[in-house]
């Protein structure tokens, strides 16, 4: 069947996925600590129809050859792990990394997972969870007659009890680092998982070795740029209609032969 | 049977292949670095019997455009585009280089340096590893210089160089992987003139508007192609026609 209708539909595909991912960054545009994602578009194998230099006879060789490359396709989703806006909240367990670093929690199947999103919240036992309730690693459970809580740079958890003037220290917020954050495994939730290309997890004081500090009452908030996506829904949108209208071409080319023949 | 039918039927047929490498560069509209495949037919004689003046139509993509794409400002620190002529040089699973305009880099848990194909970056002296580190910027030569993990801005460590090189466009062919290889078998000394731009991707070069008008324009060859089989059809049918006897 005609090659070139295949091709277009490839890059419909490829576009399609694009929209895709562009949506998904639009619609996260106000999700805490989350990263954007882009689509990396790679072309596909060609087709060595006519093998350049090929011998045309004894003396001569063909001066050019035909490759028929046969269209594109998306080869990866990459996040972009770029810092994104701090918001201040003034809220006392919310917390922003400054640099890099990933908080780590418990999920019910008692792995690990990462997360950006610092803002969190006590359960009723005291301990602090993110918003779905996933405690954080190492625990940290504040006593019931807290009255207030302040977190330290190097994550540092100290709280203020009734009756008492001088602080006590509850516990401390470790993060991790990654070689390749890029390689971290996006599973929802705001969560990372640890993959092969991120390499393991290396667990931290925060501020220390180059690992981000902790900034208490603040959040860090999404880093979808709005401007960019929507120029990238633009060009997809115009993408997607001349691979279409290759389509249609090719399809009026059959057209055309299938009724004058 | 009549040849002018087989002839014409040839022409369709390229027509259709042409037709496919312009959707391919449609196709790759969006892909980064890619280089544009540019189409034209030669004329081959028919051998054997028959009128001499016979000549059958052949595609083939005798050259891609080496013109630069457009640079979008990305922002990323691995992303780098090269300003003017010139290629990164990657090593690719058989060991063989191969050049690339594809500056959306990254790196692996080894940290390291990998186009988003998987191929390995070559620096000056082979691949280019990154040591886990806060920051990289990649200067417009080529550098790769990063703020080490746990040390503060003072140390810029540098990892290493890019190899750019630039090869006489002539002597390059695409290969089917999409990479660009010497066809004369030599090696690409770096070359010290080729600039990148940091943060930045380089788009593919495909003119849109170009490609439109040559897919509509090979869209109208091949029903001249088709109109004439049709007169193929009509001559023999006429010819018949004078035979029929009533």
């Amino acid at each position: 069947m005609n090659q070139a209708l295949w091709v277009a539909k490839t890059g419909l595909d490829a576009q399609q996925t694009r929209m895709t991912v562009v949506s998904n960054n639009l619609a996260n545009v106000n999700t805490n600590g989350f990263k954007r994602g882009r689509v990396v578009f790679e072309d596909l194998i060609y087709q060595n129809q006519r093998q350049v230099g090929g011998q045309s006879s004894q003396n001569t060789v063909l001066p050019s050859g035909l490759n028929v490359g046969t269209g594109v396709r998306v080869v990866a989703t990459e996040q972009l792990h770029t810092q994104g806006s701090i918001l201040q909240t003034e809220n006392s367990l919310d917390m922003a990394i400054l640099g890099r670093g990933y908080f780590q929690v418990l999920l019910p199947d008692a792995t690990l997972g990462y997360t950006r999103d610092g803002a969190f919240q006590q359960d009723a036992q005291g301990q602090i969870v993110t918003a779905s309730g996933y405690p954080i690693q190492p625990p940290v459970t504040l006593p019931p007659q807290t009255q207030s809580i302040t977190i330290g740079v190097d994550g540092t958890v100290s709280a203020t009890l009734q009756g008492q003037s001088a602080p006590v220290q509850v516990g401390t917020i470790q993060t991790v680092d990654f070689v390749n954050p890029v390689g971290l495994q996006p599973r929802g939730e705001n969560l990372y998982l640890e993959t092969v290309a991120s390499g393991t997890a290396q667990p931290g004081t925060p501020g220390l070795n180059g690992l981000g500090g902790i900034q208490q009452g603040a959040l860090e908030g999404s880093n979808v740029n709005v401007v960019e996506e929507l120029v990238n829904m633009i060009e997809t949108q115009r993408a997607y209609e001349m691979n279409s209208k290759a389509i249609s071409t090719n399809d009026q080319m059959l057209q055309f032969l299938n009724n004058n023949i | 049977m009549d040849r002018m039918a087989y002839i014409a039927m040839t022409g369709a047929r390229q027509t259709e292949l042409a037709q496919a490498v312009t959707s391919n560069n449609l196709a790759n509209i969006s892909t980064t670095g890619f280089r544009a495949d540019l189409h034209g037919f030669r004329s081959l004689q028919v051998a054997g019997e028959g009128a001499p003046t016979r000549h059958n139509a052949i595609a083939e993509t005798y050259a891609t455009d080496f013109s630069p794409g457009a640079t979008v400002m990305t922002g990323r620190d691995l992303d780098v585009a090269i300003a003017g002529q010139g290629f990164l040089v990657v090593q690719t699973a058989d060991g063989g280089e191969a050049y690339t305009r594809a500056g959306d880099l990254r790196t692996n848990s080894a940290g390291q340096l990998l186009t988003a194909k998987g191929d390995a970056v070559l620096g000056d002296s082979g691949p280019i590893a990154i040591p886990p580190s806060t920051s990289i910027t990649i200067g417009t030569d080529g550098t790769v210089s990063v703020q080490v993990l746990g040390q503060g801005p003072q140390t810029l460590a540098a990892v290493g160089r890019l190899r750019l090189v630039n090869p006489p466009l002539e002597s390059l062919e695409k290969s089917a992987d999409g990479l660009f290889r010497r066809t004369d078998g030599e090696a690409s000394p770096a070359d010290a003139s080729v600039k990148l731009t940091p943060g930045a991707l380089e788009t593919s070069n495909v003119n849109v508007a170009e490609t439109l008008v040559t897919m509509i324009s090979l869209a109208r060859q091949y029903e001249l192609q088709v109109k004439t089989m049709t007169t193929a059809e009509e001559n023999a049918d006429a010819a018949a026609g004078l035979l029929r006897i009533r």
